[in-house]
């Protein structure tokens, strides 16, 4: 029944927002703009910002600020090992957008990490050659269809979001993650539901952590800081739509033409 | 004849002379950079760092572009009293944001490694900010102003491919929305962030 609804959701989804299977990059890129994606819930999404705000103050960040204390090797292994597990993900997404090299290249390195790497604290495949690895999701791929982003919108919790992307991590809980379907759904005897929720907790501190200077920074140098991590939300987003390191339009030079020196 | 072969050795001394002043962005940058992490790294208080950091980045940065950059396409309807008044607030916003921001770092090394010349007025120098132990190392990407060779200047830090401008761009547009696009409201804002 959910499975039905949700291919409902998708397909009206799909056809409120432009459907282009045709996209190439400049339209999926024009698509993805920070300044052209609307914050149509701006109100709501203020209020859970401010609740995000106020629950990293009280746990995220204290946990974080013990994490990052750790020694390096501990905090190199937990990263790996919870990148190993999102390659899980990122397989699929790697063949739905039609990228089968990178696709095999990211199998490798799943099976190679999870073994001769002790279940993904080392990174032994980035010595054999695979390196460059890039996080896919659902909603990457559904933009990568020309699906473009709907709304901005705060998730509580999980902070910055937009419309196509929640949508598309519905799929994650409905049989389009691996990691979910042997830890919660399944009931193997290897792994426990809670392995899943640790897992995503854990994600969530190391990324915390990882920039927890640049945080702070900016909520402390913001005039508006709401309105600084949507745009660097927005921007992170677009560049790994497209897969792209490169600086993708960052400024339109003719946005300058006629400041004079 | 020989006032034509005058005429070319004046001509070529000129031509020497000019391109002999050009400064290349990556050298431009690598320069700055070691200027700004001699300051953080010498023991002074922070205030003093600061003030240091100020002094750079009057010399390095296109100020006054960014702030119109930033200001997007309103700026096209302020008059010249608005204008200067925005140059004036931008100018003490910007000074007070980037160096705060610069003087939480201790002794940063930063290695520019590449440049793109992405056209005559701009060029992208690449650098690596190493990692310790406890960040990741953060690759910083400059935009450089380059239509002024012997006085080449920063319009952005795009770090980790995210952009400082557009970001502040679109901070500002945020501001100006909620506010009916009063440029007052910017200014009071402004202002507060400066005092505080």
């Amino acid at each position: 029944m959910i499975k039905k609804i949700l291919i409902v959701v998708f397909t009206t989804l799909a056809l409120t927002l432009n459907v282009n299977a045709g996209s190439d990059g400049d339209l999926i890129l024009k698509k993805n703009e920070p300044s052209e994606v609307k914050d149509c819930f701006e109100k709501i999404n203020r209020v859970t910002f401010a609740f995000n705000q106020t629950l990293d103050g009280v746990i995220i960040k204290p946990v974080a600020s013990f994490y990052r204390k750790l020694p390096s090797p501990a905090k190199t292994g937990v990263g790996n090992s919870l990148e190993n597990i999102s390659h899980l993900l990122t397989i699929p997404n790697n063949f739905l957008q039609g990228d089968f090299k990178q696709a095999g290249v990211n199998t490798g390195r799943f099976i190679i990490n999870t073994t001769l790497g002790v279940l993904g604290i080392f990174d032994v495949a980035q010595y054999l050659g695979l390196t460059n690895y890039e996080k896919e999701d659902y909603g990457q791929s559904l933009a990568k269809l020309g699906v473009g982003p709907g709304c901005y919108i705060v998730l509580p919790v999980l902070g910055p979001s937009t419309v196509r992307d929640t949508v598309a991590s519905a799929f994650n809980y409905l049989g389009g993650d691996p990691w979910y379907n042997i830890t919660v759904v399944k009931d193997t005897q290897y792994f426990e539901n809670s392995d899943y929720y640790y897992s995503k907790g854990a994600s969530g501190v190391d990324f915390r952590a990882k920039n927890y200077d640049s945080i702070e920074n900016l909520e402390n140098n913001s005039l508006d800081f709401y309105a600084s991590v949507k745009s660097l939300y927005l921007q992170d987003r677009q560049q790994k739509i497209l897969n792209s390191k490169k600086i993708v339009n960052t400024q339109n030079d003719s946005d300058w033409e006629e400041i004079s020196q | 004849m020989k006032f034509r072969k005058t005429i070319l050795v004046i001509i070529f001394y000129i031509l020497t002379l000019s391109s002999s002043f050009s400064i290349e962005a990556d050298v431009f940058i690598q320069s700055t950079v070691n200027r700004a992490s001699k300051i953080l790294s010498e023991n002074l208080s922070k205030d003093e760092k600061i003030n240091k950091l100020k002094i750079i980045a009057e010399e390095t940065v296109d100020i006054r572009g960014i702030g119109f950059y930033t200001l997007g396409s309103i700026r096209k309807s302020l008059d010249e009293n608005q204008k200067k008044k925005y140059s004036k607030l931008f100018r003490e916003y910007f000074l007070k944001s980037f160096s705060s921001r610069l003087s939480e770092y201790t002794n940063p090394e930063i290695d520019v490694f590449s440049k793109d010349i992405l056209s005559e007025n701009y060029t992208i120098v690449n650098s690596l900010l190493k990692g310790t132990s406890e960040r990741p190392e953060v690759k910083i990407d400059w935009r450089v102003y380059t239509k002024d060779p012997e006085n080449p200047l920063i319009r952005d830090l795009i770090i980790e491919g995210l952009s400082l401008a557009r970001t502040q761009k679109e901070e500002f547009a945020s501001i100006l929305n909620s506010n009916d696009n009063d440029i007052n409201a910017l200014f009071k804002t402004l202002k507060e962030f400066s005092k505080n």
